[in-house]
């Protein structure tokens, strides 16, 4: 146990310093500070000491192992576009996206997982082939046209909810949160349901289909031989069976929510992460996507790292080094 | 037996086969088929079908900016589904956003398949560290989504570029950033299938004669992995145009000169607001029908020829 627990713990480091490595290359390679910071018209001589001042005229290792030294205490350098530290960028706009990939699963798990255990059930209703073909539709609408197909019917049509922005925050520590305010909460339920379509969908089939692999198991056969109700079969039995594969495919979920966040908060101007990253490509602003590429891989691996544990500890057959990574729910 | 005897011998024999009826079976999958049929269709031969060519000034005039639909009251016959704010007609531009949505998106999938082959078979053939390395690097590759990747492919390699051929390359970056964002699913089913055929007689027979690593792999072994191949091609197909329109949604793929399907939604969504609706909802639809059909294709064809592959 406590070596399977090493192996992993160094195998997220290794997957995190390649991260680094990469971050830390586009630093290097890409663009040249000195350029941007120096004036039009500076000497090479002053480009040389400025060079030398900010320490890039060291060898590759060492200044790899500064940048190391910097991203791990908080220390991401300075956005060339806002000229403001990206530490504090990213602090101001990291509860937005967490508010809205946070609801957006818990909506996901609301709806899929009851309408999946009804379509196992009732295999060959019209209502259970009705939910599973839209749930072919759910998987296969892009993101952002299912939120300008929303902003068209609730705030152009109906003009019921505010098509952009987060609506009224409020400040609790550093956290701005927009969940205590009535157009905080009416600004999060467009941008949420958009981005619970997908994950949506994608539980529903996966609860569906892991019930009706449960269901042909023997000990429901059993169990419904000891003259269990069918409601105590379906639930205590059955679906409490599914529920191992439905949270870790949740748990990987939720870090593709955080992901597809980047189109949802660009068609509602949300003001999270996914909208830095996105101007950030768009101006090849290098210090914020690599921040972002370090910030978002720490989540991941963590992630990854957890699912991979809880599996550990859940199911005895993978002890002796099963596949390191996981798998990308489809 | 003439020629024409045997082709019509052929024909009868695929028509007979398992697939052909797989194929007949489902209404849905021959439906998918039809609407995948037309909108490629449609999407190669727009310069010859397509009302009005929308890259050639001398067509399009501002005069005519802004018209809805044709069955609306300021319709015009002469676009049916309206024009956009500078007097494209619609239809027009969707046929050749289409055109460059599906180029894009079959040349990300072409490069990721000949990447993703290519490492498969050196990492089940050669085994050992190039394996573990290989495999490693998909692992990693596979726990982040697929847009993150292309994304910051496409981030990258545009840094590496310089300011001035930006323009006239992005449509290239965007291939391959797409690509570089699929190889793993082929690269790990070939590797599988790889470590099977490695060890099968006709491949010691291969080696005893003398034929180098290369040769095997080219001539012998491929021949044998290529039948899921075929199916992760399609259904990355669909993938691939989705994430094309979702880099050019977020203004990060192709430029606007050449807008691809993404591009006119990305255009279309800023005149949301002032009631335009049809700028946007029709490239979307368009997009959204493109997608869904080919996902069913795919997911036929995965039942078709292996259905333990489900």
């Amino acid at each position: 146990m406590i070596a399977y627990v090493l192996r992993r713990l160094i195998q997220s480091m290794l997957v995190m310093l390649t991260v680094a490595f990469v971050a830390f290359s586009l630093f290097s390679f890409v663009g040249d500070p000195v350029a941007n910071m120096a004036g039009e018209d500076a000497s090479q001589r002053d480009r040389d000491q400025l060079r030398r001042d900010l320490g890039l005229a060291d060898p590759f290792p060492l200044r790899f192992v500064r940048f190391v030294g910097g991203v791990l205490q908080g220390e991401f350098g300075f956005s060339y576009r806002n000229l403001q530290p990206v530490a504090r960028l990213i602090v101001d706009r990291l509860p937005a996206t967490v508010e809205l990939a946070v609801s957006a699963t818990a909506l996901a798990l609301l709806v899929g997982v009851p309408m999946g255990v009804y379509c196992g059930l009732n295999r060959s209703s019209a209502l259970a082939q009705a939910i599973q073909a839209v749930s072919l539709v759910g998987i296969s609408l892009p993101t952002f046209v299912t939120g300008i197909l929303l902003i068209l019917t609730f705030s152009v049509g109906l003009g019921w909810l505010p098509p952009f922005g987060r609506g009224d925050t409020v400040r609790i520590g550093w956290w701005q949160t927009g969940l205590l305010s009535v157009s905080g909460i009416k600004s999060l339920l467009l941008p949420s349901v958009t981005l619970a379509m997908f994950q949506m969908a994608l539980v529903m089939r996966l609860v569906r289909s892991e019930m009706m692999e449960v269901l042909r198991k023997d000990f429901i056969k059993f169990a419904r031989a000891r003259g269990l109700t069918s409601r105590a079969v379906n639930f205590g039995h059955a679906l409490r069976n599914t529920l191992v594969p439905v949270i870790t495919i949740t748990g990987l979920q939720f870090g593709s929510a955080v992901a597809f966040a980047i189109v949802t908060e660009t068609v509602f101007q949300w003001p999270g992460l996914g909208l830095l990253f996105v101007q950030a490509v768009a101006y090849v602003d290098i210090p914020v996507m690599a921040t972002y590429l370090v910030l978002i891989s720490f989540f991941f691996v963590v992630i990854n790292l957890v699912v991979d544990l809880l599996y550990y500890a859940i199911d005895p057959r993978l002890r002796d080094g099963g596949p390191g990574g996981t798998g990308k729910g489809r | 037996m003439s020629a024409l005897a045997a082709v019509r011998a052929r024909v009868a024999a695929a028509w007979a086969s398992d697939i052909a009826w797989s194929f007949r079976q489902s209404r849905v999958t021959m439906a998918a088929a039809l609407v995948t049929l037309l909108l490629v269709g449609g999407a190669v031969l727009a310069p010859w079908i397509a009302p009005t060519d929308p890259f050639d000034p001398a067509q399009v005039d501002l005069m005519n900016a802004e018209i809805p639909p044709l069955w609306s009251a300021e319709g015009d016959a002469r676009f049916v589904l309206g024009t956009d704010v500078q007097g494209r007609d619609m239809l027009s531009a969707i046929l050749y956003g289409g055109r460059i949505s599906i180029a894009v998106g079959a040349a990300a999938v072409a490069f990721a398949m000949l990447l993703g082959v290519t490492l498969g078979l050196v990492s089940g053939y050669l085994g050992g560290r190039v394996d573990a390395a290989i495999m490693r690097i998909a692992d990693v590759q596979l726990s982040f989504p697929s847009i993150l990747v292309a994304l910051l492919v496409h981030g990258i390699l545009r840094g590496l570029l310089p300011a001035s051929s930006r323009e006239a390359l992005s449509v290239y970056v965007l291939i391959i950033a797409i690509g570089l964002a699929d190889w793993v699913q082929f690269a790990r089913t070939v590797r599988s299938r790889t470590l099977v055929e490695r060890d099968r007689e006709y491949v010691q027979a291969a080696r005893i004669i003398g034929r180098g690593p290369a040769a095997i792999m080219r001539a012998h072994i491929l021949p044998n992995v290529m039948s899921p191949v075929l199916v992760i091609a399609c259904i990355s197909l669909a993938t691939a145009i989705l994430t094309e329109a979702s880099l050019s949604f977020l203004g990060v793929g192709v430029p606007a000169t050449q807008p691809s399907l993404g591009t006119l939604i990305r255009i279309g969504n800023n005149y949301l607001f002032s009631g335009q609706w049809w700028m946007t909802v029709f490239p979307s639809i368009t997009l959204a029908v493109l997608v869904l059909a080919v996902n069913i294709l795919g997911d036929w064809l995965r039942d078709a020829l292996n259905p333990l592959l489900r």
